[in-house]
């Protein structure tokens, strides 16, 4: 019993960091925002928008993402195999060593400490902190499994389990550096090489961190919140089995019209193009799931957050797809279509299912219930029209500058400088940054709510005492 | 049966690294031992110190995440930036620089493309050439001097050839100097490619000659395009007056059709050419307005 105790305050103390870290890259993602529109926002050398940007991807990917998904892993791999975690003081241990990597990778950025690879940004020392914490990480979750008490293993498992080995792979094999000092490498690999090994890992990153494991929160809360089984078992296998298969394939579509081969270009398109089925596998089986009683999207209020959850993955995996494709990319590639469509992802995708999982999990551990159902539908509204207003307006303006940089005057000279592209930029910016403000405030609607229930949770827990 | 392999945690656990190695393989071990992973042009230099403290503090000032360092085959790209990107540019570069986003302009071929003068201005105080642009002033580079044994360490793991009086010459240097130096390298490795072909005779009069409106169109198109150079009413700045008569009767009068062609194909002196930027009526229009300031200073 002490155990299980223990485990929960882990599971907590992840959560609690995951949003406090959510709530820094939401800050610097508002700032840097403003900063697109308003150049005298930068303040050299620690507050420019080249410093500021990978604060708020790392931020909000590392902090927020990996920070819930290491919590929220715990809780249903515990849950799954009916024990509780098989090194509990390890796993404390791996709570304290991921606040303090992220301060410290946080630190390093503002400082300009950059291996300038996208979203693997951290100079070695911390790359090194990264690969113990997921070292870490792996020994409890491959542990407390082998020692399970349940001998089926549930489809969450499965991508938890593929989650641990891909990123350890992927991590470790695009941060390979030689120091040059502490906080100064050079990658071990060069040119056209190393941007085939970067979007192997960026595109990978995607797959399995904003995919993978959220995923496993999906399959597991969903029957949970709605007391309905998964619709297909079958089709969850045919799924995953195709998503890990296929997504290691990808990373090239970012690369198209560049120097790297033209045989790895289209190889990538071509699996982009085919990871639609296996996307749209777990999509539908959500569907079908609730199909059996779509009453649940009025009568249990996590049901829409679920929904609305998958029905943007849905339309991010086949917007994605769309974008390999030569035509398309040669238009919206490089412009600001392409943050439209990742924060439809992780604004829409990740951080809806991400919050509706803590709404199930806070009640849960406190034994009580949800502070107010009420606060938890302004903040789903709240972040729901943040995120479209904020996917849309870039996506116009994305579509708008691609069509600047290809027009021509009749005879043959270009149309417009690139000024006057930007220039037209500035009023969907503007608005890029309401629909930010939006959204945080969705946001501070559900941490008012996470907090208000646990001040409920610790209330009634003294009462019982 | 298959159904076991969800009670075999260890067995699911290799199963799942072999399907998810087998892309991984493909896609990205088995390039890194071909020849086209590794390209290197014949005239790519290594850096130079300078020019790696100056690539350095790009990659710390995180310039990558506005500005890409590849020009795509595409029509209106080489026709906006120059030649398109090639494989064996890069050799040097680890890791890449690409970037993936242009909210700045692409920067593969800014190498020679202006006179180191427009870079120091322009990154101490970029809205003075370009009201409306949003890059971050970057003149407090100016006033951090640059740490010789750092870069001397940088140089020995990326085994760049150097001398010692490489290294001692960088004390004196800021990191702003480092900066414009990669600026001015980047790119070089290939040829600028032929300017385009301006049809125009020498002696071809003006065709808005006479039309009271085209001095004016033109001066918006000075406003945008020239007067970060050339200065208010082109009196003249980093690059040469246009009202003097030194300029002006180079060899004797200038002609319209002359100085068109200037505008069109540039200068080696370091004006970059115009014919694609720019169509034919606001090529004359700057005609218009150079012969109008040039009248209205007499």
């Amino acid at each position: 019993m002490r155990d299980y105790q223990y485990d929960h305050q882990t599971v907590k103390g992840f959560i609690v960091s995951s949003i406090f870290w959510g709530v820094v890259g939401i800050v610097v993602g508002l700032w840097i925002s403003i900063q697109l529109w308003k150049p005298e926002l930068n303040i050299p050398p620690f507050f420019t928008y080249g410093r500021l940007r990978v604060v708020h991807t790392n931020g909000l990917a590392f902090g927020l993402g990996i920070g819930a998904i290491f919590g929220i892993s715990y809780y249903i791999m515990m849950r799954l195999v009916k024990r509780p975690l098989l090194f509990p003081k390890l796993a404390r241990f791996h709570l304290y060593l991921f606040n303090a990597a992220i301060a410290l990778a946080a630190l390093s950025l503002f400082a300009g400490m950059n291996q300038s690879l996208e979203y693997a940004e951290l100079e070695w020392p911390l790359d090194i902190g990264v690969v113990i914490l997921w070292v870490i990480f792996a020994i409890n979750i491959f542990g407390t499994i082998i020692k399970r008490k349940e001998e089926q293993m549930y489809i969450s498992l499965w991508y938890i389990i593929a989650t641990v080995i891909a990123v350890a792979v992927l991590y470790i094999v695009n941060n390979l550096a030689v120091p040059a000092g502490l906080t100064k490498s050079y990658s071990v690999f060069a040119g056209v090489n190393s941007a085939n090994v970067q979007w192997w890992y960026g595109h990978n990153a995607v797959g399995f961190v904003f995919t993978t494991p959220i995923l496993a929160m999906f399959y597991y809360f969903l029957p949970k919140s709605t007391g309905l089984p998964i619709y297909s078992h079958r089709l969850s296998i045919i799924a995953f089995w195709s998503l890990v298969f296929a997504y290691l394939w990808t990373g090239a579509h970012h690369l198209v019209y560049t120097p790297l081969p033209d045989w790895i270009q289209t190889l990538g398109i071509v699996f982009t193009l085919f990871l639609i089925a296996p996307s749209w596998g777990s999509v539908v089986n959500g569907y079908y799931t609730v199909g059996a009683d779509w009453n649940k999207m009025q009568t249990n209020y996590l049901t829409k957050f679920f929904i609305v959850g998958i029905t943007f993955y849905g339309l991010q995996t086949v917007q994605g797809p769309t974008q390999a494709i030569r035509v398309v990319s040669q238009l919206i590639h490089y412009t600001d279509w392409v943050p439209g469509h990742v924060h439809m992802g992780t604004m829409g995708w990740v951080t809806m299912t991400t919050a509706a999982s803590i709404y199930y999990i806070i009640p849960k551990i406190y034994n009580t219930d949800i502070y107010s159902i009420k606060v938890a539908n302004t903040h789903f509204w709240l972040v729901l029209i943040g995120q479209l207003m904020f996917s849309i307006t870039m996506w116009i303006t994305g579509i708008q500058q691609g069509a600047l940089w290809k027009a021509t005057n009749a005879d043959g000279s270009l149309k417009y400088t690139f000024m006057e592209g930007l220039a037209k930029n500035y009023p969907y910016w503007q608005l890029r940054t309401v629909a930010g403000v939006i959204f945080t405030v969705g946001m501070l609607f559900f941490i008012y709510n996470i907090y208000m229930t646990i001040r409920k949770g610790k209330a009634l827990a003294a009462l019982r005492a | 049966m298959a159904g076991e392999l969800y009670r075999k945690p260890i067995m699911f656990a290799v199963v799942a690294t072999v399907v998810i190695l087998i892309g991984t393989i493909v896609t990205m071990f088995y390039p890194m031992f071909t020849e086209g992973m590794h390209p290197k042009l014949e005239n790519l230099k290594p850096y130079t110190a300078l020019q790696l403290a100056g690539k350095d503090i790009y990659m710390r000032e995180g310039c990558n995440n506005c500005h890409t360092q590849t020009v795509r085959p595409l029509k209106t790209e080489v026709m906006r930036y120059g030649e398109y990107s090639k494989a064996g540019e890069f050799a040097f570069d680890r890791p890449f620089l690409w970037g993936s986003k242009r909210t700045g302009p692409d920067l593969a071929r800014i190498g020679g493309k202006y006179p180191d003068a427009w870079h120091y201005q322009h990154f101490e105080y970029p809205q003075a050439f370009f009201a409306q642009s949003n890059m971050p002033k970057y003149g407090w580079l100016k006033d951090r001097k640059l740490d010789p044994a750092d870069i001397e360490s940088h140089m020995k793991v990326n085994g760049f050839p150097y001398t010692a009086e490489d290294i001692g010459a960088l004390a004196a240097k800021s990191e702003l100097d480092a900066l414009v130096a990669y600026m001015q390298v980047i790119g070089t490795a290939v040829k600028k490619s032929a300017p385009p072909v301006t049809a125009v005779a020498p002696e071809e009069k003006n065709p808005l000659e006479g039309d009271e409106k085209a001095h004016k169109r033109g001066e918006e198109v000075y406003k945008q395009n020239c007067e970060a150079c050339h200065g208010d009413d082109g009196k003249g700045g980093i690059g040469p007056s246009l009202t003097d008569a030194s300029w002006l009767n180079i060899a004797g009068d200038i002609s319209d059709g002359r100085i068109y062609e200037i505008i069109a194909n540039g200068t080696p002196s370091g004006m970059p050419p115009y014919a694609n930027q720019l169509d034919k009526d606001k090529i004359w229009s700057l005609v218009s307005y150079i012969r109008h300031i040039q009248h209205k200073d007499k």
